[in-house]
């Protein structure tokens, strides 16, 4: 039976009293903020429970409150197939060292969706089989979505920089016309050895038929 | 000596010249009719692409057809954003292939980054990392605008040297000495 987010917040709140806070008004969904510390048991009730029986967390994703507030704000939107109801879930952080229990033992499909989260907030997740950057390269420098991230500087050799299209296109003309006057230079060398004094190449090092 | 006309200035080189130059063009025609690219649609600039090859523009009349692997390519089409994680990777492809190779940027984000360019993962411009011959504007271009560059990269063909055919690789064209990261 399809239950209304007030019933499930009811549920909840039974079974955790303190761990579980109000439920909030909707203004698009209704949520309810747990306590970091209780998310999987609130999680695990949650799925476990017949007549919750949440069996799909269709996605895990972050806020970050900075400046504002010095917490990161995770959020967990979760469906159930059986009864056809739904509900949000979140959780509060503090910024600096932020850490909960992965959700993985309970659903497996948080693995990836908490790699996400790990690689573009910096939250680490308890428990988490295999807690790696998912779509940033693993040798990357801070977490993008954090609102303090500030950029590198592009990536190894590769500038994160470009000025005008008639800039750019100047600098690389004269990259490869330096480039062909060095290798016209070491390529100077005379046909017949015996005969003529070295003759400057053609540029670009063509043929000397 | 057998080798002895080869010091001498004279006749054999004469007709060594003359015999170059046609057979440049001929090696030329060949080549321009036949431009295999390699399959490098990194977002929705590749669905262009592939209406591209598909039977209204069809790119194939042109004796043109996608390769999946770069050491068959004559021609690398970058269609679409590319990110720093995807650059390393599409530097390397391009490495690959075989002399003489050419580069088109298809779309705005391969050109300059595009809507992304202000994002932190984005390259600004495939040619931050290679050598890009013909730029296609758009996003993303119309097969027609695709075919058009096309063309151009056809006609650079037809202006190839046969004995400059060895173009200078991607690091000296650009006077750089690139590093790749040991973890790819």
């Amino acid at each position: 039976m399809t239950l209304s987010p007030e019933e499930i917040h009811a549920k909840a709140k039974a079974a955790f009293g303190e761990a579980v806070g109000e439920l909030q008004p909707p203004a698009k969904d209704a949520f309810f903020t747990v306590t970091p510390a209780k998310i999987r048991e609130v999680c695990a009730f949650l799925k476990e429970d017949p007549s919750l029986a949440f069996d799909f967390l269709e996605d895990v994703t972050a806020t970050d409150h900075h400046p504002k507030e010095p917490l990161i704000r995770l959020v967990y939107h979760l469906f159930s197939y059986r009864h056809r109801h739904g509900i949000v879930v979140k959780a509060e952080l503090p910024r600096d060292g932020a850490s909960l229990p992965s959700l993985d033992p309970v659903w497996k499909a948080a693995n990836w969706l908490e790699r996400e989260v790990y690689d573009l907030f910096g939250v680490a997740f308890e428990g988490h089989p295999d807690l790696r950057r998912i779509m940033m390269p693993d040798d990357w420098v801070g977490h993008p979505l954090r609102k303090d991230y500030q950029e590198a500087g592009g990536y190894f050799d590769i500038t994160n920089v470009r000025d005008s299209a008639l800039v750019e296109f100047r600098r690389m003309d004269e990259a490869v016309r330096a480039a062909a006057e060095k290798s016209a230079a070491t390529n100077a060398t005379p046909a017949t050895p015996a005969t003529a004094p070295a003759a400057p190449a053609p540029a670009g090092g063509a043929q000397v038929h | 000596m057998p080798n002895d006309y080869a010091h001498d200035p004279g006749a054999g080189a004469t007709v060594l010249t003359t015999q170059t130059s046609i057979v440049e063009n001929v090696l030329n025609l060949a080549r321009k009719s036949s431009v295999w690219f390699l399959l490098f649609g990194l977002a929705c600039c590749g669905i262009e692409l592939m209406q591209t090859g598909g039977p209204r523009a069809d790119l194939d009349r042109f004796g043109s057809v996608p390769r999946a692997t770069p050491r068959q390519s004559d021609l690398m089409i970058v269609a679409g954003t590319l990110t720093y994680k995807m650059a390393i990777r599409c530097r390397l492809l391009y490495q690959q292939m075989p002399e003489p190779k050419y580069v088109l940027s298809m779309g705005s984000c391969a050109t300059c980054g595009g809507l992304f360019q202000y994002s932190y993962s984005v390259v600004k411009g495939v040619d931050k990392i290679i050598p890009v011959d013909v730029y296609v504007p758009g996003c993303p271009p119309r097969p027609e605008a695709l075919t058009e560059g096309f063309m151009r990269i056809q006609d650079l063909m037809m202006r190839e040297r046969w004995k400059a055919k060895m173009r200078p690789r991607t690091e000296k064209r650009l006077g750089v000495q690139y590093q790749v990261p040991e973890t790819v």
